[in-house]
């Protein structure tokens, strides 16, 4: 990639250090927890310890007894008010609070208001409710069996626990693609339930101004101004009106999708902030957090691959029964409950192609969030990035080969995908050739060879992943009929400074960073004199927020063209100054020169100077421009992953010894910001590949609820990583770049499991669930008679 | 992850501290690093009424060898064995075990007489102060006594210790000559209590056999276990291969783990055999033996 400015520029290329970090390596960061209103009150919620079950009766006299707590908040007071079920981003239901029922453990069943948060806490403990236990639903599959309890029993004339079916391909061309076949191979594969376990929990103060009406919220939000719509859609009733509804996204520590959702809390806290009319804080704490809030994942897959004995792959077909917990609250544009999944086809060209999944109810919370991962592509690409191997292993083919053999040839981007995608660009060969070269794949196979010959387990895994970021084109793509573009705003001052503001909100990205970068790129304006905002409703332009890999694609996208409109307005006044028609000029970094006269010159800043001080008759004052940007396509990062695992055959511990991933996200903003992003996405890839999993007993009861069992790893677990890049840019978006944020999740855990059953394949394994616990690995070779 | 209330003392000398005990008896709680303690308050597990914080009683945190022992103060904090050249130098069965116990951050906080005391056994010094044959010194109203460790550990969550008693002092016997320890452990992740553990120390004869040997794990049964059978196996043996796994499945089978999110029975008592003979082989190298 050319870099075209200099370093005090910092456009497009240049690692220039994070502006935001000053702020938080010195721990001056302004949290929703670090804000301090006067007369601010506390909540704490009360929580379910059954996963179904009536709720005979709530008794709040001892709570109200204990100084200093004001108020307790039940499924009745909301009721009174109508606000006791709030619609989920999928248009599904969700309750705030219970009036009948609860249907998850840890699930909100009254919320305490008091004068400090330790009063809060004793309030929740003295909560005394009666509850009668109901059958529960834990599985799936027994969900959807008939005579399976019915556990939306609030619809009317729902009589099972089926949310959704969709499908996607021409079902009867892959069934004979697959009728025709030569080989066929099969895989039931489970991603289990996950939780993005952001550092930073979810909270908000609601702060209801009783004199002017207005409500600000501070939120631990991704999407403020979805929020703020959505609040005035479900609130209006009783009195909020949008202009009078400021929702405030200060710095975020960490999203990853789990702060897109509505959640209860929020809205609780709301409710009693109005009522009372004073500002109340409530901050979850990590178990509640891991407990309630928006899981991820949760996908039961069985696929099928078609192909010649020449490892040719001719047809894919995949059937999905998803988990959603209790309600459908997934965060996915609102025409796809199945969210990206489609993509399932991943970096092959296939030309059948068939998949559906369906949706059911379970007594667990919420969701599933698209955690890291643009709406069920880590599914999708687990899933394709698995058969591929187990076809490889079956024909007795390098896995490398085979990929090679059948990736999307570069000459046939833009490609159209049998399940309706239109890939913008590619040279999937060219990552796996560079991953190869700079891990030394032959030297890999060779040393695996003589450990194994010694009784050694090494793996090598490999995996070729198609991301799908970016959305998207509104004529898809929407949340509750909001289109998806995204937004910036950007003006400049008079001393050649600026300020611009956007539709999206960093959680750790890098905005202010790459959004000034950017603007730098196309204005010549230092990135260090471009000011980023984000996340108040009541200043920034209206977007979408920031998740699956869009803000990039639609909001930097946004950022260049305001950026452009601006030059044009610059290109005038030039004129103007220079005494020269718009067309006689040339744009160079910062400055306008007449052609053929380069010493005649007018440098952006003395542009901007002029704009408020001498500015064409005719012609506004000012230099400012706004841009709502409706990308007309998805981008489609990718990339290629080999990793190397030893595996202790005393434990069954895995141990990634390297692990090499070279991506592709077309250009590059900040070639260092890009590397956090992989470096990050790795050891969150890595983490359900290996240990994280939330999963339910029988009863229901959560498994994995606090740090102590939700294993999160640390900088002792997480292996070096090694990077690299090519850069394929995107065609359609202004400055070529794709999403990145999300490559390294989605495309990581198929690499990992491919190195671990590579490792065991001499002994017949195929396949291995994730995670890839130490005891779930030494049972197969207990199995296997290989274990120390 | 807010405790109920309670009262917090701070007492200035250990006769004040062991007076207040007295004085709350069954409602009072030492409190040391907290990093048990306190998340069981949080977690409202557990309740104490009154705290007594014995962090600002002067003399209790110290590393030295005198009379034959190694004393460590019961306030020491792991940290300060982690640092210490003369755990490092003398004691690297110690070395091993701090050195696993929880993160930097914890061991900052956490001392070597809460992890005795809490009686926990995922803790992992109860483990390494069996084999070591260490005494727990408790000051009491009456003053000091003396308690061997392998009398300590009652049970979970359950010591020797009386509740107006505080942990003083640890005494380890130096160590002998051809003699070596090691602690193994294997967790899910860094902070993460043992999925199973194992501490060895051997002394060796002149003529390579065994003279006297350790053997406990950790997290395998209520308290950490001593594994008496496996030890008397040993002893007298030249240590050769066979023997060490042999006496490493003798220390397993003595073990009654409990299922959990580590794994399952079988897994666990199978983890303990492995990793008891791990322990065996470093400790035996340490020795001087192969
Ligand atoms: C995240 C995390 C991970 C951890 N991982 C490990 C691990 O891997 N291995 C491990 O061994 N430990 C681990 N621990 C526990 C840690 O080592 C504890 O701190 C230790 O077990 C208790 O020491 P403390 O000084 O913090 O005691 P406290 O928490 O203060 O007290 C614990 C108990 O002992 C009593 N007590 C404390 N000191 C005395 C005394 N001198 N006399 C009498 N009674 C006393 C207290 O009354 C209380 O009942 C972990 C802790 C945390 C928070």
């Amino acid at each position: 990639m050319k870099i075209d400015t200099t370093p005090e520029v910092s456009g497009m290329g240049h690692s220039m250090k994070r502006k935001e970090d000053p702020r938080f390596i010195r721990g001056k960061g302004n949290y929703v927890d670090d804000i301090q209103l006067p007369g601010m009150l506390y909540m704490d919620i009360v929580r379910s310890p059954f996963a179904h079950a009536k709720i005979k009766s709530i008794n709040t006299e001892k709570a109200l007894k204990i100084p200093g707590v004001l108020a307790v908040i039940t499924g009745e007071t909301l009721a009174k008010y109508n606000l006791h079920w709030m619609p989920t981003l999928m248009s599904d239901t969700q309750m705030v609070l219970p009036v009948e029922k609860v249907v998850y453990q840890s699930q909100e069943v009254a919320a305490v208001i008091a004068t400090s948060r330790y009063i809060a806490a004793d309030g929740v403990d003295a909560v005394e409710v009666d509850y009668e236990p109901l059958p529960v639903v834990v599985d799936p599959f027994k969900a959807l069996e008939p005579g399976a309890t019915v556990i939306r029993t609030d619809k009317k004339d729902k009589k099972d626990n089926h949310i959704f079916h969709w499908e996607v391909g021409d079902r009867a061309a892959t069934e004979k693609a697959f009728a025709e076949a030569e080989v066929v191979v099969k895989q039931d594969c489970y991603i289990p339930r996950i939780h993005v376990a952001s550092i930073e929990t979810c909270g908000c103060i609601a702060d209801f101004d009783r004199v002017n009406g207005k409500l600000t919220v501070y939120m631990t939000t991704q999407a403020p101004h979805a929020i703020r719509t959505v609040f005035a859609l479900v609130a209006g009733h009783v009195g909020l009106s949008e202009e009078r509804i400021r929702i405030i996204s200060p710095d975020i520590g960490g999203g990853f999708g789990g702060k897109v959702p509505v959640y209860p809390g929020y809205v609780i806290a709301t409710a009693a902030s109005v009522v009372i009319g004073k500002p109340i804080k409530w901050i979850e704490d990590r178990m509640e957090n891991l407990q309630a809030d928006s899981f991820a994942r949760d996908y039961w897959m069985k696929a099928e691959l078609a192909a010649k004995k020449d490892g040719t792959i001719t047809a894919l077909r995949i059937k999905t029964l998803a988990d959603h917990g209790c309600a459908d609250a997934a965060a996915n544009p609102s025409k796809f409950p199945a969210g990206l999944f489609s993509i399932c086809t991943g970096s092959y060209d296939i030309k059948h192609a068939f998949a559906e999944v369906d949706g059911a109810y379970t007594n667990k919370p919420p969701g599933g969030v698209a955690y890291r991962c643009s709406f069920r592509v880590t599914e999708a690409v687990h899933m394709i990035e698995r058969v591929t191997d187990i076809l490889a292993q079956q024909l007795k083919m390098d896995p490398a080969e085979l990929r090679l053999k059948n990736f999307i040839p570069k000459e046939k981007f833009p490609y159209q995908s049998a399940l309706g995608w239109e890939y913008d660009s590619g040279d999937y060969a060219r990552a796996l050739k560079l991953a190869m070269e700079r891990i030394g794949y032959p030297a890999l196979r060779k040393e695996q060879a003589e450990k194994r010959a010694r009784g050694e387990l090494m793996g090598i895994g490999i995996s070729s992943f198609t991301e799908i970021v970016g959305a998207g084109p509104s004529k898809h793509f929407d949340i509750l009929g909001i289109k998806m573009f995204d937004s910036a705003e950007i003006r400049i001052h008079p001393t050649g400074k600026a300020i611009a503001r956007f539709g999206t909100k960093s959680q750790g990205q890098g905005h202010e960073t790459t959004y000034a970068q950017i603007i730098a790129e196309e204005l010549g304006i230092p990135a260090s004199a471009v000011q980023i905002e984000e996340g108040d409703t009541d200043t920034a332009p209206y977007g979408l927020g920031t998740y699956a890999s869009r803000s990039t694609p639609t909001a930097g996208a946004a950022g260049a063209m305001a950026a452009r409109k601006i030059r044009e307005k610059a290109k005038k006044i030039a004129a103007h100054l220079l005494e020269v028609s718009p067309e006689d000029l040339v744009w160079e970094t910062g400055k306008f020169s007449v052609r053929g006269a380069p010493q005649r010159s007018k440098t952006i800043q003395e542009i901007a100077f002029a704009a408020y001080t001498n500015h064409p008759q005719g012609m506004e004052a000012g230099l400012e421009a706004v841009c709502y940007y409706d990308p007309p396509n998805l981008t489609f990062p990718f990339g290629s992953y080999i990793c190397v695992v030893d595996i202790d055959r005393g434990t069954g511990q895995v141990k990634i010894r390297r692990f090499m991933a070279v991506d592709d996200c077309g250009n590059i903003i900040n070639p260092m910001i890009v590397d956090g992003q992989i470096h990050g996405g790795l050891s969150m890839g890595m983490a359900p590949a290996l240990m994280e999993e939330i999963s339910y007993d029988e009863n229901g009861n959560v498994q994995g609820g606090s740090f102590m069992d939700y294993l999160v790893p640390t900088a002792m677990e997480t292996p070096s990583w090694e990077t690299d890049k090519t850069v394929t840019p995107s065609p359609h978006h202004p400055f070529g770049a794709k999403g990145v944020g999300e490559s390294a999740t989605v495309g990581a855990p198929p690499a990992i499991v491919n190195a671990v059953v590579d490792a065991l394949s001499h002994l017949g394994v195929t396949h291995v669930e994730i995670p890839m616990t130490p005891e779930r690995v030494w049972r197969i070779l207990k199995e296997k008679g290989v274990a120390e | 992850m807010i405790p109920a209330a309670f009262d917090y003392h701070a007492p200035k000398s250990l006769a004040e501290a062991v007076g207040l005990l007295s004085q709350y008896g069954d409602g009072a709680k030492v409190l040391s690093g907290g990093q048990s303690l306190l998340p069981l308050l949080k977690l409202r597990l557990g309740q104490a009424a009154h705290l007594v914080d014995i962090g600002r009683i002067p003399g209790l945190e110290y590393i030295k060898e005198e009379g034959g022992m190694l004393r460590i103060g019961g306030r020491t904090r792991e940290s300060a064995l982690e640092h210490s050249d003369l755990i490092r130098s003398r004691y690297p069965i110690l070395l091993d075990t701090v050195l696993v116990i929880a993160d930097p951050l914890v061991r900052n906080m956490a001392t070597v007489g809460g992890n005795l005391a809490h009686g926990d056994p995922g803790n992992d010094h109860p483990a390494t102060m069996l084999v070591l044959g260490a005494q727990v010194v408790a000051t009491g109203p009456k003053g000091e006594r003396v308690i061997p460790v392998d009398k300590f550990f009652l049970g979970l969550f359950s010591t020797a210790l009386k509740p107006d008693e505080i942990v003083t002092e640890i005494r380890i016997p130096m160590p002998a000559a051809r003699s070596g320890g090691a602690y193994v452990k294997f967790e899910r992740k860094v902070g993460d209590y043992a999925t199973a553990a194992a501490a060895a120390s051997i002394t060796l004869a002149a003529n390579g056999t065994i003279a006297q040997a350790g053997l406990a794990l950790t997290n395998m049964g209520p308290t950490s276990v001593r594994a008496t059978a496996a030890e008397q196996q040993l002893v007298g043996k030249k240590p050769d291969a066979a023997v060490l796994e042999s006496a490493a499945r003798a220390a397993a089978q003595a073990t009654s783990p409990n299922a959990d999110r580590r794994g399952a029975t079988d897994y666990k008592k199978e983890m303990g055999r492995v990793l008891a003979v791990r322990a065996l082989k470093k400790a035996l190298a340490r020795a001087g033996g192969n």
